[in-house]
């Protein structure tokens, strides 16, 4: 019996170290592979019919690719299209295609695609970004390596939704199946997925570019941010793409097998007012409370202080960024003679806000910041996406709301009176339209005027903009610093 | 005897049918909009109202319900509103990583429990068969999610001896996939051997103290052998019962331990499901864990009625 016991204890301890003897839990095998975790999965690999930013954060770029694309600081630079002209009335596209690039599936890539291309987001596409679409009146495919794009009315915003998921090229031999084959002209293919788990990129030996210095890409999924951490540091994957909780940041920055860079976002947190209802309806009270918010403790609670404080919708990285951060400094008392003056007194207000972490903890302190001004805010957390999307955002059922607008250039949501912001304001529409039929310096221009009318405004407070942190191991680099377009940008990535 | 497994088999179907119209009805409660969730911020009133159309929600509950438990006696659960696609395969694979992660938890708290128990009883007066006990009492305690978050920080950030969570398919890298299960296998079946000891040990106390033990020890055979030869295999009846009921709280314990350890079970699958409101799939998922514990129920019922011939005639 005695001997028993101990054989089954000694195979229990062969099960535990036996199977771990010597090697470390890796799942890099070779020096061309690398395993990147991230937060949220794939649905699917069709983003023309599934909304969200999973899907283009693994696959634009990387598997699709678009006519042009955004660089790191923003502009608009080629890609599928080696350069483009447009008419003097800024209607007229004309794209000169780069010779050579191929689908991977084999076929060519012509203007003919690109007629196809653009022309199937208006007839197949489900998803709202579509709209992007609408201003196009045709396509013509001019040469194989030359298409006309031709507007309805000229937009500059539709040349830059083209660096996003609407202007990604597809093969007419390569859309049976999208939401399992993705067929485009990007770097790698999709070689293999587990639900729930990961998926596998491999490079794709067709691409007309420069090839990518790691031939196999492992994407792995974690839902949970502390099981995303434990994973780069138990040296299961080589890095982590977005670091979501700035509590894990010295952790890494504490060991000499990461290196920790940091980056700005697209992704604004707003402190939103329901500007259709009263008494925020009154943009006294709106400045009010914008004055009663200290925004530098809030980043300083949230996220350590990492992060931008930015005082508008304008990330750093867009042409008319102005830094408007300090117009509305803290001022309890200024905020208390505001409110007397709207003849505001007592005020109670619903936060409802998402069920996040950086929400929860930033509504805490809006919470008692605005308790000393003698505005009682409740908090109310609302399940995220589900319930927070119906009651707020869908039924505008809130006074006040905290959540990131992770969207480039969502400024323009504040030229769309039905959006959640409840904000109607003529002049900021009128300029938004100005911006997007001008030129280039007018856009600038008036962009600048949209911004600022929207802070004297009041419309909402921009509390900070997310900072892009990512963590990886020493030998991984190349990465883009900032976070401004929907994909994680594989290609630029490359060994020591 | 048949009379009572047809009993049994009505109990467990009838509970079944009772269990898919809660799940039917908590989901229809739940607040939120699988519409708007799928199509994100930008829908427009009109692609909402189609989608909904599709996804049949439009329609009255009753008519609802009863597409989708005439699509599951069928073996078809619908349509996921989030991926689009069947979810009767999607279910089938998660199920598969769900059954391996109870399967090695089993076998952890057997290799556990029987030697351990065993040791406890045999040694009950002696200050290292009451450690053992009091040891086993405090394994009990021990939430699966706790022990696993422990076993992360020990093995994989630690030491890195092993990976900290992720799958490998069996088929594709055996030695990836027996290292991947040997955590979260442990963190569940330390607490389900911890528990079984108990039921190890009262039962081998039991049979030490049976007659036949005494006259096989007055024959000649030592403590042990006695035990070995003659007392295992009664000790075992009650403990194969236990077991049976302790498989279910091992499904729920793998819901929760998946999550520690990012496995793509039918845990994942169901909190991924719920926050997105894929309410389909979310009832498929509750039915299938519904339906695997009433199975461990009757399978238990009707072996208990095989084990011991004194319930056969009733």
């Amino acid at each position: 019996m005695k001997a028993r016991m101990q054989a089954a204890a000694l195979a229990l301890l062969l099960v535990v170290s036996g199977c771990s003897a010597g090697s470390s839990a890796s799942v890099s095998p070779g020096p061309d592979t690398l395993s990147v975790g991230i937060t949220a999965e794939p649905a699917n690999f069709d983003f023309t019919r599934s909304d969200g930013a999973a899907i283009p954060q693994a696959l634009l770029y990387n598997v699709y690719e678009g006519l042009v694309k955004l660089d790191a600081q923003s502009r608009i630079v080629p890609l599928l299209a080696k350069s483009w002209t447009v008419s003097p009335d800024r209607r007229t596209y004309d794209f000169f295609l780069r010779p050579g690039a191929k689908f991977a599936n084999g076929a060519p890539f012509t203007a003919e695609d690109v007629k196809f291309s653009l022309q199937r987001v208006k007839t197949d596409w489900t998803i709202s970004l579509k709209s992007a679409m609408d201003v196009v009146d045709h396509v013509d495919a001019v040469a194989p390596d030359h298409a006309r794009v031709v507007l309805s009315k000229p937009s500059n915003g539709w040349l830059f939704s083209l660096t996003g998921r609407v202007g990604a090229m597809f093969s007419p031999t390569g859309v049976a199946d999208l939401a399992n084959r993705p067929v485009g002209t990007g770097p790698y293919e999709v070689a293999s997925r587990v639900r729930g788990d990961s998926i596998v990129l491999k490079a794709n030996p067709r691409y007309w570019g420069r090839k990518p210095a790691y031939r196999t890409v492992v994407l792995k999924y974690y839902a949970d941010p502390t099981a995303l951490n434990n994973a780069l540091l138990s040296n299961s994957i080589d890095v982590i793409s977005a670091l979501t909780s700035a509590d894990s940041i010295p952790q890494f920055e504490g060991d000499d097998r990461f290196t920790v860079r940091q980056g700005t976002t697209n992704s604004e947190v707003a402190l939103a007012f329901n500007n259709r209802r009263a008494p925020l309806n009154d943009a006294r009270v709106r400045r009010a409370l914008t004055y009663a918010v200290d925004r530098k403790s809030v980043l300083d609670v949230v996220f350590n202080g990492r992060g931008t404080l930015i005082g508008s919708m304008v990330p750093p990285t867009d042409p008319w960024y102005e830094d408007l951060s300090k117009l509305y400094p803290y001022d309890p008392a200024k905020a208390r003679r505001l409110l007397a003056e709207a003849g505001v007194h007592d005020l109670r207000l619903r936060m409802r806000i998402p069920n996040l972490p950086y929400a929860v903890t930033a509504a805490q302190v809006v919470q008692s910041q605005l308790a000393d001004v003698g505005v009682r805010a409740t908090i109310e957390p609302l399940d995220f996406p589900a319930v927070w999307l119906k009651q707020v955002f869908t039924d505008h059922d809130y006074d006040l709301s905290i959540i990131q607008h992770v969207e480039a250039r969502d400024i323009t949501t504040f030229g769309k009176p039905t959006y959640y912001w409840g904000y109607d304001g003529e002049r900021v529409r009128q300029l938004l339209a100005a911006a997007d039929s001008g030129t280039p310096e007018e856009q600038v221009s008036d962009m600048k005027q949209v911004a600022r009318q929207l802070n004297t405004d009041a419309a909402a407070d921009w509390l900070f903009l997310f900072p892009n942190v990512i963590v990886a191991k020493k030998k991984v680099t190349g990465f883009v610093q900032n976070q401004v377009t929907e994909s994680f940008d594989l290609t630029g990535l490359r060994p020591v | 005897m048949s009379t009572r497994v047809a009993r049994r088999l009505a109990v467990f179907v009838v509970s079944l049918f009772v269990a898919s119209i809660v799940v039917f009805l908590f989901m229809a409660v739940l607040p939120g909009d699988p519409a708007q969730v799928a199509l994100g911020v930008n829908a427009t009133p009109e692609l909402l109202a189609k989608t909904r159309h599709e996804f049949g929600i439009d329609r009255s509950l009753v008519s609802q319900y009863l597409s989708w438990i005439g699509g599951v006696l069928h073996g078809d659960f619908g349509r996921s509103y989030v991926t689009r696609e069947a979810i009767t395969p999607q279910l089938a694979d998660r199920l598969g990583v769900t059954l391996w992660l109870v399967g090695a938890g089993m076998v952890v708290a057997l290799v556990i429990a029987v030697p351990v128990g065993t040791f406890a009883a045999v040694r009950h007066r002696k200050a290292s068969g009451a450690t053992v006990s009091g040891l086993a009492q405090l394994g009990v305690a021990i939430p699966a999610f706790l022990a696993g978050i422990l076993l992360v920080q020990i093995f994989a950030v630690q030491l890195r001896w092993l990976p900290s969570g992720g799958w490998t398919p069996p088929d594709q890298n055996a030695a990836e996939f027996l290292r991947g299960l040997v955590l979260p296998a442990l963190s569940l079946g330390l607490v389900q051997g911890a528990v079984l000891t108990r039921y190890v040990r009262s039962a081998v106390l039991d049979t030490l103290g049976q007659d036949y033990l005494r006259t096989a020890r007055s024959k000649g055979l030592l403590p042990g052998q006695a035990l070995y030869r003659h007392g295992l295999r009664n000790a075992s009846v009650p403990v194969v019962t236990v077991l049976g009921l302790q498989l279910s709280t091992l499904l729920i314990g793998a819901v929760v331990v998946e999550r520690v350890f990012v496995l793509p079970g039918l845990g994942s699958m169901l909190l991924d499901a719920v926050s997105q409101r894929d309410l389909l799939t979310v009832q498929g998922i509750v039915l299938v864990l519904v339906a695997g514990v009433l199975l461990v129920n009757f399978v238990v019922d009707v072996l208990y009625t095989v084990l011991d011939p004194r319930l056969r005639g009733s």
